[in-house]
């Protein structure tokens, strides 16, 4: 195992000599190099000369773009290999963001559910991404990135039940707010609202799929992110290790303009994220986010890139979000409607990729209904079987914790016990008290709250109307024996 | 409250008389505990400092009867062995034995990895002296300098069921960590339902004073993560300790910060065992055991706790007037608490409950302290056997001021009044 993982090592080492062979700084006229450590591989030179571009003579990072806006293939480019059956399912899975948002959307503004996030605009960065990577890459997300896990397999009634927080919420158990996703078994890790802080984390998701001799060479760590979260000092620390640190780490920028409020004029003065790659030694490259075929053809080279050096990779989707940032957001308070009207109509990424489809004769006005009539019915099913579903059983709210024993302060008075004798053999000191202790053990924090659902639970308004709401109505709590 | 007051003195002047008695009646020789070790040493003694301290285990039979040692033999399948004979053991100070731990881990786990700043030429404390030769620079290797990197990776690696041994080269240096520590970590598998955990992660780190550590390379930060449910905290006074509880925290099923006292890497020596082993988590151990007070502590203030005792047992002639004759015979219980979180609630309400007195003593400073946590706790358990209110004996709510250390840290003589003004309440 060790040896083989030094074998990769050398190759990106080779790599990395190439890489700086390539786009080194310009030579000096003696074409000798530096001395110092931090900079050995600099060239000296007599001109004094500021620069702010890393493309060189202040040009910025171009974008790359494949098809056009009337759905046609972009002069020079080279269309990604993809058949009529895979083109079909991007755009049916980036179709079914809008009508399962729409729904969930609404269904927030009912106050059936706490809150919500949509991913208008952004189908196509999430969705082609997605279609780029193996299906057991490892994804860590931000929270925009429904797409990704429903590419991979995820039900819409799986989704919904998260958002839901019902008794079939298997991501959550109804802990995290809604849109909080996760899955194994789609190798999605659950996405968590702190933002940045699944960015170093993919660092080390990747290093351990370069030790492990099963994935090594096979699979990387996908990880979301938005332009405001790289601002984030966890962004820079996670392009640093998977830098330094090499690891088959693929960073993806959903740069959508908007962070919340605040326009990315105000965000960053660079030019966007994708220069600060080659400031971390990273392969990086700039994508037009609403063409699903060129971020998808752009990952899919990162990912090769990624997977083959065993090094990280940047790639920038330039995108727009047309939704508001949330439901708890009205963005027109920062923005005028016009200018969201006007992407919706000029730059759609939706309808681009159904014009493609239909210049190549894969896709026609009447697939499109059935499509959307198919995917609203089993919107409304799943929402309408989440909402008539309780939520999981009450003692879901002391779980999982800790692994093994659980703690004296959350654990039930007879577990307690148990554990104790069980585990404790070693206690000899002062038998008598101790036995004493245990027979007195206060009430700890799961046995109070059952104490005081017994006395109020019926009684008590506010409480009384929630725990209808849960499987059993908390009573696997109150009629424990001790 | 006049009667009160006069019931106080009343019971003062009789919890007196019986330390007299119990002081002439020589009581105080050690229970049948093996975990206790001799009561300070009578008078006409010395006062205890690291290089003598009874507390540590400095011969091969002492080492091996370390209580609560769980042997966690060859390849992990074969039974425990409970017989200590023909096992050996080596003279370690604490940064050998936290070397020599995270060896036994890198060998028997191939998904184990150790990095941090600095840590692949041996660490700026030595810790990891001669790993990285030993198993390999993919497994023990430097970071670039960003503790919340270090910590956002190691939970990444943990995720993926990796062991993860990552170092914060000072716990004054863990605060960059603290968002992935308290809102990551701890929260990784209850927030996905227990479909994902950070289980495998460790995170080391050196804590505590050192003499000359000003504010920052001094600190105690274990109080920040109290109320991170989900996270355990670990604090070990000696070598065979950390050897034991680190193997313990790196193969525990949650992720654990190990606080190493710092000036205690090259100070305290003992003989550890030389083979692979655990001690419990979640688990106090009591050091001395007594009647009269329990005295609470866990990592470097365990030693000043045992300067403190003496010195009430024997009191130099300088201090002979302050020191009550009828105290000298107090027999106070020391207790190591050794893991913060979670706390060991029953051996301390145990302790409390038969002593009716409770000096808690911490290097961190007294607001928002751990000691602040487990006065509550102990009211609310003991509250009709306490005889003296919780006394803390913490450092000043104060920053660490370089020259001002001796000042500011709870040291010997500190304790030692904390223990007397308890007694005497």
């Amino acid at each position: 195992m060790i040896s083989s993982t030094r074998r990769t090592f050398s190759v990106h080492r080779a790599a990395l000599h190439r890489r700086y062979l390539a786009t080194s700084a310009p030579q000096g006229p003696s074409g000798h190099h530096g001395l110092l450590p931090g900079s050995s591989q600099s060239a000296i030179t007599s001109k004094l000369h500021f620069f702010n571009s890393v493309m060189g003579n202040d040009e910025t990072i171009p974008t790359y773009r494949i098809i056009s806006k009337d759905g046609e293939p972009v002069e020079g480019a080279t269309l990604p290999n993809i058949d009529e059956g895979f083109g079909r399912r991007i755009y049916e899975t980036m179709s079914t963001l809008p009508l399962m948002d729409n729904v969930l959307y609404n269904v927030q503004r009912q106050g059936k559910i706490s809150f919500y996030m949509t991913s208008h605009g952004e189908e196509a960065s999430i969705v082609g991404s997605a279609a780029a990577l193996a299906p057991d890459d490892e994804i860590l997300g931000q929270y925009r990135e429904a797409g990704a896990i429903l590419w991979r397999g995820l039900t819409v009634e799986e989704y919904i039940a998260q958002c839901f927080g019902n008794d079939e919420d298997k991501a959550t158990k109804g802990r995290q707010m809604p849109v909080h996703i996760g899955s194994p078994k789609y190798h999605f890790h659950t996405i968590s609202s702190p933002l940045a802080t699944q960015i170093p984390q993919a660092a080390g998701v990747g290093y351990a799929l370069k030790r492990d001799p099963k994935r090594r060479g096979k699979n990387c760590a996908m990880v979301y992110f938005g332009e405001g979260a790289a601002s984030e000092g966890d962004f820079h620390a996670g392009m640093l290790l998977a830098s330094t640190i090499p690891s088959p780490t693929l960073f993806f920028a959903r740069n959508n303009g908007f962070a919340i409020s605040t326009p990315s004029s105000e965000q960053y003065h660079g030019d966007g994220i994708a220069s600060r790659g080659a400031g971390y030694g990273v392969d990086t490259v700039r994508v037009d986010g609403n063409d699903v075929l060129a971020v998808l053809s752009a990952t899919r080279e990162a990912r090769r890139r990624c997977v083959e050096y065993g090094r990280a990779v940047l790639v920038e989707a330039m995108t727009y979000r047309i939704s508001h940032h949330s439901t708890s957001d009205d963005s027109f308070a920062y923005r005028a409607r016009s200018e969201v009207d006007n992407w919706v109509k000029s730059d759609n990424p939706l309808s681009r990729f159904r014009l493609f489809l239909e210049g190549r004769g894969w896709w026609s006005s009447a697939e499109e209904e059935d499509m959307k009539t198919r995917i609203k019915k089993t919107v409304m099913q799943a929402f309408k079987r989440a909402e008539s579903r309780k939520r999981p059983e009450l003692k879901e709210l002391f779980r999982d914790v800790y692994a093994g024993p659980e703690p004296w302060n959350i654990v039930r008075n007879d577990a307690f016990r148990h554990f104790y004798y069980s585990k404790h053999r070693f206690i000899n000191a002062f038998p008598s008290e101790f036995f004493a202790t245990i027979a007195n053990i206060q009430t700890e924090q799961r046995e109070e709250l059952a104490t005081l659902l017994k006395k109020y639970g019926q009684v008590w308004e506010p409480w009384k109307r929630e725990l209808v709401k849960f499987k059993g109505s908390g009573q696997e709590l109150t009629q424990v024996k001790k | 409250m006049a009667t009160i007051k006069q019931l106080r003195t009343l019971q003062s002047i009789n919890i007196i008389r019986a330390y007299a008695r119990r002081y002439q009646s020589t009581s105080t020789a050690p229970t049948t505990n093996d975990a206790s070790v001799e009561p300070p040493p009578p008078p006409g003694g010395y006062l205890p400092s690291l290089a003598s301290s009874r507390l540590l285990r400095t011969t091969r039979e002492r080492a091996l009867q370390a209580p609560g040692l769980k042997w966690t033999d060859e390849d992990g399948t074969s039974p425990v062995r409970e017989i200590v004979g023909g096992r050996d053991t080596r003279k370690m100070n604490l940064y050998q034995a936290v070397r020599d731990a995270m060896s036994h881990a890198l060998m028997k786990d191939d998904t184990a990895v150790v990095f941090g700043e600095d840590v692949a030429f041996g660490g700026v404390f030595r810790c990891s002296m001669g790993l990285a030769e030993e198993f390999g620079q993919e497994r023990v290797f430097n970071t670039p300098l960003t503790e919340q990197g270090i910590a956002g990776f190691g939970i990444g690696l943990a995720a993926m069921g990796h062991t993860a041994i990552a170092e914060i080269q000072f716990a004054d240096y863990i605060f960059p960590a603290f968002d992935q520590i308290v809102t990551e970590a701890a929260k990784y598998r209850y927030r996905s339902g227990g479909q994902f955990n950070a289980g495998k992660l460790t995170i080391r780190t050196p804590t505590m004073s050192v003499g000359h550590g000003g504010l920052y390379h001094s600190q105690s930060p274990e109080g920040y993560f109290l109320g991170a449910s989900g996270i355990k905290i670990v604090i070990p006074r000696s070598p065979i300790q950390a050897k034991g509880l680190l193997l313990s925290a790196i193969r525990d099923p949650n992720p654990v910060l190990f606080m190493e006292p710092k000036i205690l890497y090259r100070s305290s020596v003992e003989q550890v065992p030389a083979d692979d082993y655990e001690l419990p988590l979640s688990s106090a151990e009591v050091l001395i055991p007594g009647s009269d007070l329990t005295l609470l502590t866990w990592g470097t203030p365990v030693y000043h706790c045992e300067t403190a005792l003496a010195i009430l047992a024997d009191p130099p002639s300088a201090l002979l007037p302050l020191i009550p004759e009828s105290l000298r015979g107090a027999s106070v219980e020391l207790i190591d608490l050794r893991t913060i979180l979670p706390w060991d609630v029953a051996r301390i309400e145990a302790s409390v409950r038969k002593t009716g007195r409770l000096v808690i003593t911490h290097e961190a400073s007294m607001t928002g302290g751990v000691g602040g946590e487990i006065a509550a706790e102990v009211q609310k358990r003991c509250f009709l056997n306490l005889k003296a209110p919780v006394k803390r004996v913490a450092a000043w709510d104060l920053p660490v001021a370089l020259h001002y250390e001796k000042f500011h840290i709870p040291d010997a003589i500190r304790i030692l009044d904390g223990i007397m003004e308890t007694l005497i309440y």
